[in-house]
């Protein structure tokens, strides 16, 4: 066959218009809403395994399953599954009142037995929940009418805050118990707002609205989430209109894209923090050292420069939504304060106190870059650290054996903002997560796991706060800001969680 | 006999070579730091906490140990169950083999395409500014990686002209009940258009971005042949005889050139395959190379040893086949 320049033509034709079909309509109107998501979902399992305890993919779990206690969008928490709830007097008991009126998506009615049984399951090792150590404080779970009630073994302030948190899920005891955990992965049913429609692992999630939804049925009534690990690739997908919604794209690009025809974007800021665990050992013994790095790093700069503005400064490992958030406590960019004090012990521009800093590369927006920027800040007051790369996997290791560089770069996600689990877990050092083992923070932290008057021991984990700023123990550094970008068409409400739930989306 | 002595010995080459693969993949993945444990540590685990899922996943025991009851179970069909998604990796990794054996095979003919076509044009325009032409062509095809290709045609077909679909390997909302995993192929015996329409369309971006680079190298090689081949005698007899020169060059020359491009493409299917991890990452498509990142990424260790070990068994079943082809082709190596 000769090939002429018209039958190129009619050949190119041909092949576009083929291409073309089975594409999705853009048309103004959105019937099912496309998302592209950052990760992928592994399992349907809220409660049991890896994926129970990974914070990025809670958004999946909450589109179909309810928390036991829901979160607003602020972080305070809601009425859910668990309409009301509380201590006994000695604190030896909870209580619970559940919902009335709710159902499975299978149809059968949500009953406090199912609370009941979620909660002795989750508490029971042997069923495989990384939470177990905060759900099996409890025992003896009864269901009485629509009351839950349970005895306390071990007192935990924090216990009701944890139903909003990993692995506080409603489980549907007869449905599971029926078709088993094997069944239950390939046909997982809640009582959330969507329900599975489709599952292809590695590739997409579709949903299907529950129109007996007790909190309401949610706009879309079709939702499909692509899984698009790649941030290019979500670029793409939401720029030519194949997807609606993305999310965690490059700053630079949510400020080009928002800025086109038919798109608009958000950016607030969500629980995720960025910061700095010093390991008190070799030269971070020195208070002086701790304190000069501490001061010597301008975190707006880093901010402004390296992540397009979006961040919010801290000195505390406490976020402005957190519930022991103290705006007094301040950290200030004073390098000619760290030459002085590096003085103090000795060193200087021409004698740097020299050592290593461990960071991620590409894990978090920036993050080498801004290890970068630090290292370079610090060099202009006499600190020379030495950058090393390891893998978010080698970080979990040398954290849970203590074993982390005298400076680590590292995020922290606390959704339900309670101190126990920012300040308390990576600043208390027998916790696998901490690897600051200074006496004077373990005593002022070993009162607070178990004080029952709330007031107090918000007060309590500020006043630590405040001993760790004032010593240096870790370096705070910003709130992260969470790009989402969408068809105009599309209205999102972003969640301080950094969740991204369809049920929050309506048409525009 | 000889042939099939060459077989035997071949085979049970490839199984001592599995069984190192195995060795190496199972001490390194071991060695190399970063703990699946570790990762799944909520804020507040104990040192009891740790035991306990140590223990759950067997990591409690010594190398050796872990290695031998891996491997009972590999015998017996089982190789473990997923930390990360709590399923049996035999399934995981067999339910996502058909979609990179497709994508593989797809990239693999358009780069056979591609590269025959760019070699016979610069037979057809040798010694002149045409066979220039294609040089430049296939060298630049040649020295840009396959994912900044996959960039390029995302840019162009994703987004300037949205034609092809970005991510995914078939559309969320068509409704397909295929025995298979084997989408393509089964869309075709059933003669679902609309399916086999949708899945080119999603398969058509990643299988050109491998392919270019591949069909450099094909058009490399075959034009090579060609030239060398146009010399001949034989292809001069033709000529005298009056044969127009593109009869000459694919029916004459073409038959005799292709067989060292035959065994290149062999060879490189085995590269092509190695290629799909990053590709099908950036295109989102649901294969055996993107649940490869994901199992390193959540340092799921069953899950990246049965990843492995197919893609180590896919690579030495194909050099078997290929070198069983070739002693086929040239009968002087099978008594060798």
């Amino acid at each position: 066959m000769k090939l002429s320049r018209r039958s190129l033509l009619r050949t190119t034709a041909a092949a576009a218009a083929f291409a073309t079909v089975g594409l999705p309509s853009f048309a103004q109107e959105i019937d099912e809403l496309v998302i592209a998501y950052n990760v992928n979902l592994p399992s349907w399992d809220p409660t049991v395994g890896l994926s129970a305890v990974n914070p990025t993919i809670q958004g999946f779990y909450q589109s179909v399953f309810d928390l036991f206690i829901p979160q607003n969008t602020d972080l305070s928490f809601g009425s859910g599954i668990i309409t009301d709830y509380g201590w006994n007097e000695d604190n030896t008991q909870v209580w619970m009142d559940v919902r009335e009126g709710v159902t499975w998506h299978n149809g059968d009615p949500l009953t406090a037995e199912d609370v009941a049984w979620s909660l002795t399951r989750a508490g029971n090792p042997e069923t495989g929940s990384p939470i177990q150590f905060v759900w099996g404080k409890v025992e003896n779970v009864m269901a009485d009418g629509n009351r839950v009630t349970a005895d306390v073994n071990e007192y935990d302030p924090t216990f009701f805050k944890w139903m909003s948190f990993l692995t506080g899920y409603v489980m549907p005891k007869k449905y599971y118990e029926e078709v088993g955990a094997d069944g239950f992965e390939a046909a997982p049913i809640g009582t959330g707002p969507y329900m599975v429609e489709k599952f292809e692992r590695n590739a997409f999630v579709r949903l299907k609205a529950n129109e007996n939804y007790w909190g309401g049925a949610p706009e879309f009534k079709t939702v499909t989430i692509k899984f698009v690990t790649d941030a290019a690739s979500r670029v793409a997908e939401v720029e030519s209109g194949n997807s609606h919604v993305t999310l965690e794209i490059p700053y630079e690009e949510f400020d080009r894209l928002k800025e086109k025809d038919g798109m608009a974007g958000i950016a607030e800021p969500v629980s995720d923090i960025g910061m700095i665990f010093l390991n008190d050992i070799e030269v971070m013994t020195d208070p002086n050292v701790r304190k000069a790095a501490a001061h010597a790093i301008d975190k707006s700069l880093i901010i402004d420069r390296l992540l397009s503005g979006y961040g919010v400064p801290i000195d505390t490992l406490q976020t402005p939504d957190y519930a022991a958030y103290d705006e007094t406590i301040k950290v200030a960019y004073d390098p000619e304060l760290s030459k002085k004090l590096l003085a103090e012990s000795g060193y200087g521009p021409d004698n740097p106190v020299k050592f290593k800093i461990q960071t991620t590369k590409g894990f978090k927006p920036k993050d080498y870059e801004m290890v970068q920027a630090i290292v370079g800040l610090w060099r202009r007051v006499g600190i020379e650290a030495e950058i090393e790369v390891y893998e978010i996997a080698k970080h979990f290791e040398l954290r849970a054996a203590d074993q982390l560089a005298p400076a680590a770069f590292y995020n922290w996600g606390n959704s339900v903002g309670d101190p126990t689990t920012s300040t308390g877990f990576a600043m208390f050092g027998p916790s696998p997560h901490s690897v600051w083992d200074g006496k004077e923070t373990f005593d002022a932290i070993l009162p607070l796991w178990g004080e029952a008057d709330e007031a107090k021991r918000i007060e309590g984990w500020k006043a630590v706060d405040r001993l760790v700023a004032e010593n240096a123990e870790v370096i705070p550094l910003l709130q992260y800001v969470q790009p989402i970008v969408h068809a105009a068409g599309v209205k999102v409400v972003p969640h301080r969680s950094g969740a991204l739930l369809p049920h929050l989306m309506t048409r525009a | 006999m000889t042939l099939l002595r060459n077989i035997l010995i071949r085979l049970l080459t490839t199984a001592v070579t599995l069984l190192g693969v195995a060795v190496i993949v199972f001490v390194v993945i071991r060695v190399v730091p970063g703990n699946p444990i570790a990762m799944m540590l909520p804020p507040g685990a104990t040192e009891d906490d740790i035991a306990r899922l140590q223990a759950q996943y067997g990591f409690d025991k010594s190398i050796f140990e872990q290695f031998v009851i891996w491997l009972k179970g590999v015998m017996q069909g089982d190789f473990g169950t997923s930390i990360s998604t709590r399923q049996p990796v035999r399934q995981l990794v067999l339910s996502r083999l058909p979609a990179t054996l497709e994508l593989s095979i797809v990239a693999l003919s358009i780069a056979v395409l591609l590269g025959g076509a760019l070699a016979l044009l610069g037979t057809r325009f040798r010694d002149t500014k045409g066979e220039g032409a294609v040089d430049v062509t296939a060298g630049m095809a040649l020295s840009i990686p396959d994912f900044l290709w996959g960039l390029v045609l995302i840019l162009l077909f994703g987004v300037l002209w949205p034609v092809f679909h970005i991510s995914g390997r078939i559309s969320p909302a068509l409704n397909i009940d295929f025995s298979s995993n084997f989408y393509l192929f089964e869309a075709l015996v059933r003669l679902r258009f609309d399916v086999v329409a949708d899945l080119i369309g999603h398969m058509f971006m990643p299988a050109l971005a491998l392919a270019i680079p591949l069909a450099a190298i094909i058009a490399q090689l075959l034009k090579q042949s060609l030239k060398e081949t146009m010399h001949l005698d034989y292809v001069t007899l033709a000529r005298t005889k009056g044969y127009g020169e593109n009869h000459v060059i694919t029916r004459e020359a073409l038959p005799n050139a292709i067989l060292p491009t035959l065994t290149l493409v062999g060879v490189q299917f085995t590269f092509l395959i190695g290629g799909t991890v990053i590709i099908e990452r950036l295109f989102s498509y649901e294969g055996l190379g993107n649940m490869a990142i994901d199992a390193v990424i959540n340092r799921d260790l069953p899950l990246i040893q049965g990843i492995v070990i197919l893609f180590a068994l896919i690579f030495t079943i194909v050099n078997l086949v290929v070198d069983m082809l070739y002693v086929m082709l040239n009968p002087r190596l099978r008594h060798a």
